[in-house]
């Protein structure tokens, strides 16, 4: 029935983690995404990891992107993992990682579950089209 | 149901928070089978309390259902929040930035905090908002609290799916309340003056409360009690005081809306209008309101799912017609019209609902 096939939108929840307070990536790519048609949630600056999974599971988004510049990822993305794991939410969650991450850096994370890891310079196209391609259908 | 739906729905009964906000997206994505999920939720409702809180951009919203949220969960209670934003019209996208404000009661997953945006659903958001508060009153929450931005009648409805309303007003709005008076004041059962440590807030307040004695006689605004038409005829009002229901031998009072005067930031004035609200459901309760409430809101719930189930059995008809574009086009180069348009499309339609009346009054002679 066509009702029933209403727009489906991709959500995002753009997050901050930790004691970082550059947010100006953060803002442009909540905007890029919201012109791109996704619905996108922030989360605001210095959320602890636990906040950050609260939001993740509360609001049932396809897509999480941690935004890091403090160098602190080894340590909060691996515990943003873990409490996604607790609510079942791991699996089918696109997580990414924005900010400088050392190369040395991104098998770890990867390993933990993130799925990409976007560097400076990165294009907005580019992160758009990742999402478009790699959300997971539900 | 289907199988993953009947484990969801057990998930969600269960206390599991990722179970209930699996169901908000269904409900939200209209996704295949949400109707039978919703059609067993309704079973296991009933409990919560659902207050809406609505006010123009900027009033304080966010802020103070952070508020209202941290008290009630001092109090033992758990809570549910909905918070609407709106969302481009063009591309669909979103920015969903309430939750940002709600940071008194994070890391507490007792407080369940939503966000939806308006996307592309025609008048369907009140149904979604109504579908997912069913899903958090069956989750077990005591507290649900709608939060959207008043300005239009989109949202009124939206906030209609709410027992008790509170409408924020910010000090200096003068002119702004001739405005609000169209709209959102008959939907307001509680006027919030918020951030009343500005200046100004006092004169707010006083016109206010000015407007709702204007209301009261003429059975527009304040005084109609909760938007119902049966209310206004009562004329027995109070005197200057927002009177609550205190003295409980009157069950004939028209609910007569208070004004509290709050800042949200500081958390002042949180505690009265919390018992604003419960005075307001005591009133409901008392009155019999509540019941003539819920029954007009079933009734407009039902009026929509059908109006949207008859559109969606006509899209079939269109498309075989040709399309809404080649009717469209018949029309523009004088073919057709509009009207004869849909008498050909209803047509089917309306054979079967004759046919079957004929065979309904066959069956009652043959008995």
């Amino acid at each position: 029935m066509s009702s029933e096939q209403e727009a489906e939108s991709i959500r995002c929840l753009v997050s901050k983690v930790g004691l970082d307070g550059h947010d100006r990536g953060a803002h442009v790519i909540a905007r890029a995404f919201r012109d791109a048609g996704f619905e996108v949630i922030y989360s605001g600056l210095h959320k602890a990891p636990d906040e950050i999974v609260q939001a993740a599971v509360q609001e049932d988004v396809d897509v999480l992107g941690i935004s890091i510049l403090s160098g602190a990822h080894n340590t909060l993305v691996p515990k943003i993992m873990d409490g996604l794991e607790e609510y079942d939410a791991k699996d089918d969650t696109l997580v990414l990682v924005g900010g400088v991450i050392p190369d040395e850096d991104r098998p770890e994370l990867e390993e933990a579950g993130v799925a990409a890891i976007f560097g400076p310079g990165t294009s907005i196209e580019e992160t758009i089209d990742f999402v478009r391609e790699n959300a997971p259908q539900r | 149901m289907t199988e993953p739906d009947e484990q969801l729905l057990e998930g969600l009964l269960s206390g599991k928070h990722r179970a209930l906000a699996r169901t908000i997206s269904k409900i939200e994505n209209r996704s295949p089978g949400y109707r039978d999920l919703v059609s067993e939720l309704y079973a296991h409702t009933g409990e919560a309390d659902v207050i809406g809180i609505t006010g123009s951009p900027g009033a304080g919203k966010s802020t103070l259902v952070d508020k209202l949220a941290e008290t009630y969960r001092e109090r033992g209670e758990t809570v549910g929040i909905i918070a609407i934003d709106p969302s481009s019209p063009f591309t669909g996208g979103a920015v969903l930035g309430d939750r940002i404000r709600m940071a008194s009661t994070v890391g507490d997953m007792d407080v369940f905090v939503r966000s939806m945006s308006a996307r592309g659903t025609l008048g369907g958001l009140s149904t979604a908002t109504a579908d997912a508060v069913k899903a958090m009153d069956a989750f077990g929450k005591d507290k649900i609290i709608i939060e959207t931005v008043g300005a239009g009648q989109n949202e009124i409805d939206i906030v209609r799916t709410a027992d008790t309303v509170g409408v924020l007003v910010p000090p200096g709005s003068g002119d702004s309340i001739q405005t609000l008076k169209a709209g959102i004041l008959e939907i307001a059962d509680v006027f919030v003056v918020n951030k009343a440590d500005r200046p100004g807030a006092d004169r707010t307040v006083k016109e206010l409360r000015e407007m709702i004695d204007l209301g009261e006689g003429s059975g527009f605004g304040g005084g109609d009690g909760h938007h119902g038409p049966d209310a206004g005829s009562a004329t027995d009002h109070g005197s200057g005081e927002p009177a609550g229901d205190d003295d409980d031998s009157s069950g004939e009072t028209p609910w007569r809306p208070p004004i509290v005067e709050t800042v949200a930031t500081k958390g002042e004035g949180i505690d009265d209008l919390l018992s604003e609200f419960q005075n307001h459901q005591t009133y409901l309760e008392e009155s019999g309101e509540r019941a003539e409430h819920a029954r007009k809101r079933y009734a407009e719930e039902i009026r929509t799912l059908l109006r949207e189930d008859a559109n969606s059995l006509l899209e079939d008809e269109l498309q075989r017609a040709g399309g809404i574009e080649a009717v469209a086009e018949a029309v523009r180069t004088g073919e057709t019209d509009p009207y004869a348009v849909a008498d050909e499309l209803l047509e089917p339609v309306e054979d079967c609902l004759e046919r079957l009346e004929t065979e309904r009054m066959a069956g009652n002679r043959s008995r």
